[in-house]
Order: structure tokens, then sequence, then C-alpha cells
């Protein structure tokens, strides 16, 4: 493999909420600002040191301004901000776009921060007035779990793919999840019968092959090498970066059986000079069972349509030779809206300074870390390395 | 056969006025798509632009509401409240004859004998007070 030169940053901090079920009397600036103090704290660096900010949409509670928002709540004063608005791409986006700003002279030290509320029996509408609203919502299509349903069914029919090969991906996660006491399905392991048992939600989907809504957030903080005084923890650096976005709704997907991942993941690893098998962590977007397999594809580890096959001769812990979400996924940990794309980064850092108590992975040198957002339409892959 | 759409109060489309040729067309019992003057390609949604040449240029003209099936999924649980009323029901993408693809309602009585590539044919139907392009 041939390497780049060391990037001018690196993470130096990461911060995380214990996901909740439900996070009745908070508000989601409240917990941005927790997630942002973790961070902080955990960088070992002064609030005023921040000087970029990267926030993400808040459907509900600040639909414009929201960087100016989060500024004056958390008393600061960005030379750098921004709303970074790829679903669940955003926290992968976020990273490079901190990179960027820092290697443009534009300040040192970024907060990359997503959080969440969730109420009981309060979902969160967006009030859309665009295409997506108009042109497939009156069908009875809206949510997420319809689309990827429709993308889930169609891998099915195309390659021949099984449940119980996508139920495989579930009880995987929900394994690695008992690692993992902040899981929200922590003490809940899953079979794959377990899984085939549960409710189908929208066919071919079921229950357990769909993540959990809950409250959570995170924040990451990136800063300039220069800045980097206190070397709390060994630094984490982005390789590698690809991104990609090719449409908003289900309906108009140039192709229902991959993603644009299958740019974003190549782009990364070929800026970091990698080849897949160089990496040790696969920390990968799982907001469905099926993202997961189109993941695996569209990484070009298999063939495409051949994940099922694939999977079945392969072993994915801490202790596997393809540790795969050892956190638990999205599908183990839980879903915080926006913050659940961050989990990937948190896990793959905390594995990369060789602090993931309890399931350390050996030799936790690369980690490959993806982002989807919509319908398999707003792709980011990132490549970490650790000083290791 | 009762029309079990008709009493749902389900969202409806949010028409703007590029897209309000299409809506009244369909209350007519008419499929009509956008056409590109310049590049001859078919456009949907309804836009003020060719997505393909972006050009202005766009016309509306007769199209055949012939589509073959791209993939379909029946719902259990409505991602919009009001729609679980009905539940299962079943939606899928089509793909058009003139080549666009589009989101619809499935009217079809054995969603597990459904394959890639089955043909399909417009079913006006009255939903709420809207009427809609259902295939089937």
């Amino acid at each position: 493999m041939t390497k780049r030169n060391v990037p001018a940053s690196a993470i130096v901090g990461i911060g995380e909420l214990k996901p909740a079920r439900y996070t009745e009397g908070k508000t989601t600036l409240g917990m941005i600002a927790e997630s942002v103090r973790l961070a902080v704290q955990d960088a070992g660096i002064e609030k005023d040191q921040v000087d970029g900010l990267l926030v993400g949409p808040q459907v509900g509670e600040t639909p414009q301004h929201v960087p100016a928002t989060v500024s004056e709540y958390l008393g600061l004063e960005p030379k750098m901000s921004n709303v970074v608005d790829l679903g669940g791409a955003t926290g992968a986006g976020m990273l490079w776009r901190a990179q960027a700003a820092i290697d443009a002279g534009m300040c040192e030290t970024v907060v990359c921060v997503l959080a969440n509320i969730n109420e009981k029996g309060n979902p969160l509408r967006s009030p859309n007035r665009n295409p997506i609203r108009e042109f497939d919502v009156p069908f009875g299509a809206s949510g997420a779990n319809t689309s990827y349903a429709l993308l889930k069914q169609r891998h099915m029919a195309e390659y021949g793919s099984t449940q119980e090969q996508f139920a495989l991906i579930a009880h995987w996660a929900r394994k690695n999840a008992q690692k993992n006491p902040e899981a929200i399905f922590y003490g809940k392991p899953a079979t794959v019968a377990d899984v085939l048992e549960s409710p189908l939600i929208v066919d071919p989907l079921h229950l357990y092959e769909i993540v959990m809504p809950v409250g959570g957030g995170a924040a990451v903080i990136v800063t300039s090498n220069k800045a980097i005084i206190n070397k709390k923890h060994a630094p984490v650096r982005v390789l590698g970066a690809g991104e990609k976005v090719t449409h908003r709704a289900v309906s108009q997907a140039p192709d229902l059986k991959s993603a644009p991942l299958s740019y974003a993941i190549p782009q990364a690893l070929g800026q970091a000079g990698f080849k897949v098998h160089d990496i040790n962590l696969l920390s990968l977007y799982d907001c469905y069972t099926s993202v997961v397999a189109t993941t695996i594809e569209n990484a070009g580890i298999c063939p495409p349509g051949k994940f099922g096959d694939w999977m079945k001769n392969h072993s994915f812990g801490h202790d596997g030779d393809w540790p795969l979400n050892t956190h638990g996924g999205q599908l183990g940990f839980g879903q915080a809206d926006l913050a659940g794309g961050m989990s990937h980064i948190i896990e793959a850092v905390r594995q990369l300074r060789n602090e993931a108590d309890g399931r350390q992975i050996k030799d936790a040198k690369y980690s490959l870390i993806t982002g989807n957002g919509a319908t398999l339409s707003e792709a980011t892959a990132l490549v970490l390395g650790g000083e290791g | 056969m009762m029309n079990k759409y008709a009493d749902l109060t389900v969202p409806g489309p949010t028409i703007t006025p590029i897209s309000k040729p299409f809506w009244d067309a369909i209350e007519q019992g008419e499929f009509i798509l956008q056409h590109c003057k310049d590049c001859q390609k078919w456009v949907f949604y309804p836009r003020s632009h060719c997505p393909h040449c972006w050009s202005n240029q766009l016309e509306w003209k007769q199209a055949s509401g012939k589509a073959q099936l791209k993939t379909w999924s029946t719902v259990h649980r409505a991602g919009h409240p009001a729609w679980q009323a009905i539940t299962p029901y079943i939606v899928g993408v089509v793909e058009l004859e003139e080549g666009p693809s589009m989101m619809t309602h499935l009217l079809v009585d054995a969603p597990n004998q459904l394959k890639i590539g089955d043909p399909l044919n417009v079913h006006y139907v009255q939903c709420n007070d809207t009427w809609l392009p259902f295939f089937g």
C-alpha cells in the first residue's frame, strides 16, 4: 500500500451520549451542548479553542440559522460554520469538511456535532412541499421503511438473496451490542430465527432489521497538528474521503440495487492508498440490514448480489476476521437521528486509539467508515487511521 | 366494489404551478408527461427545466399510461398514520413506457407473484378528494 502525506489535522476528541428510548424534558440544543462538552473534555482542550462549528439540520426545533443558534447557545464565535445536510451521511461528511476548513486556513479547531431528542408519541414530521412530498407520499409510500423495503425487495428479486441472509446482519449487530453496555439492545441478543419471527413492518423488512429510534448525540473535535498540545489520546486521522449524491426519492434512484457508495468507498480508499483488504475495522452505516449488504457489495468485498454467500464464511465480532460495527452498529446501539451516523465514527476512533474496553480488536490501524442518507442516495466514506 | 380510498384522510399532492397540468389531466382521466423539445427525452416528475439538457422548452404530451414494475412492497405499518386504516396495501416503483420512473400504489391481488418487469396500466382512483394515478 502507498500512503499519502500525513494530514495537517487530526481527530483528538470524541463525546457520545448514551442512547435513550425517550428523552422527555430535554431539548436538542441541550443535548448538542452536552455532546460538545464531553468531546472538548475528551480532547483536553479549552472551550475557547473551538473556532469552527459543523452542525446538522434540526427538524422541528431550529429550521434555519442553525449554526448561529448553536453558537449563541454554547457561547462560541466560530470563524467557520455550516450545516451539513446529508442524512445518515452527515457525520462522515462533517469530518472531511472539518479537515478541509482547517487546510484552507479558515480555523484551527472544529467541533462536529449531531444530537436529537426523541419524544414519545411526537414524531418529528418535516413540513416538506417538494417533489418527494408531492409525488411519493400521496401513494402511501411515506417514510424510510417503505423506501428501504422497496430497495431490499429489488435486491431479493434481482439476485435471489434470502431473508436468512439479511437476518444474519441483524444477528451480528445484536451480538456485538452485547459487548457495549451503552447500546440500547445490550442484554437483548437476537438469533437469525428471532429476526425472522419479528413482525414484518414493510415487507420484506422485519422489525429487527430496522433501527430503533432513540434520543442521543455525539460530537467529534478535529484540530490542526500545530494546535495539538495536550496529547491525551493518540490522534486519529482522516486519510481518505469520498462522497456522492445521486437522488432524493427512491422512485428516482438511478439504480435500485446499488448506491453512490460504489463511488464514495473506492474514492476514500484510493485517497488513502489502500485496498479494502487493508482495513481492520468495517464501521458501516446500518439503518437497515439491506444497507449493510449493499455497502459490502459496493465496497467490492464480494461481487454484486453475493453478500450472503460471503458473510456465511466470515466472522464479524471484535475477534472475527472482519470486525464489523463492533459497537453493535445502529441496529444494536440505536439510532439517535443524524447522530446515529456519528456512532460509526466514535467507535472507529475508540478502536484506533486502542481504548475500546472489552471489545478491542487486534492490530487496529485502519477503519472504513460509511454514511448513507435518504434512500441510498447520499453517500460518504472515510478511511480513518490511528497511530498504532 | 366500494372505493376504499375515497374516505381516507391521507395527505394529497402538494401541487405547484408547474405540476398543475399533470394533476388536472389525472382528474380528467388522462395521463400526460412533459417532453423536452430540445433533447426529445420524457420527464417525470414535472419540472421547469429538463434534467437531461437543462432546456426550458418542456411541453406536455399524451403518454401511454403503460409501465413495467421495478420493485414493490406490502406495507403493514404505514409511514403516515392516516394510511394505517387500509393496511396491508401495496406500493411500487414503475418504469413508464416513455422512460421515467414513478412511485405508485399497486392494485394487485397477489403480491407474492409479482416479478420485475410485470406489465401494468394506469388506473385513476379517487383518494380523499384527489384523483391519483394508481397502477394495476
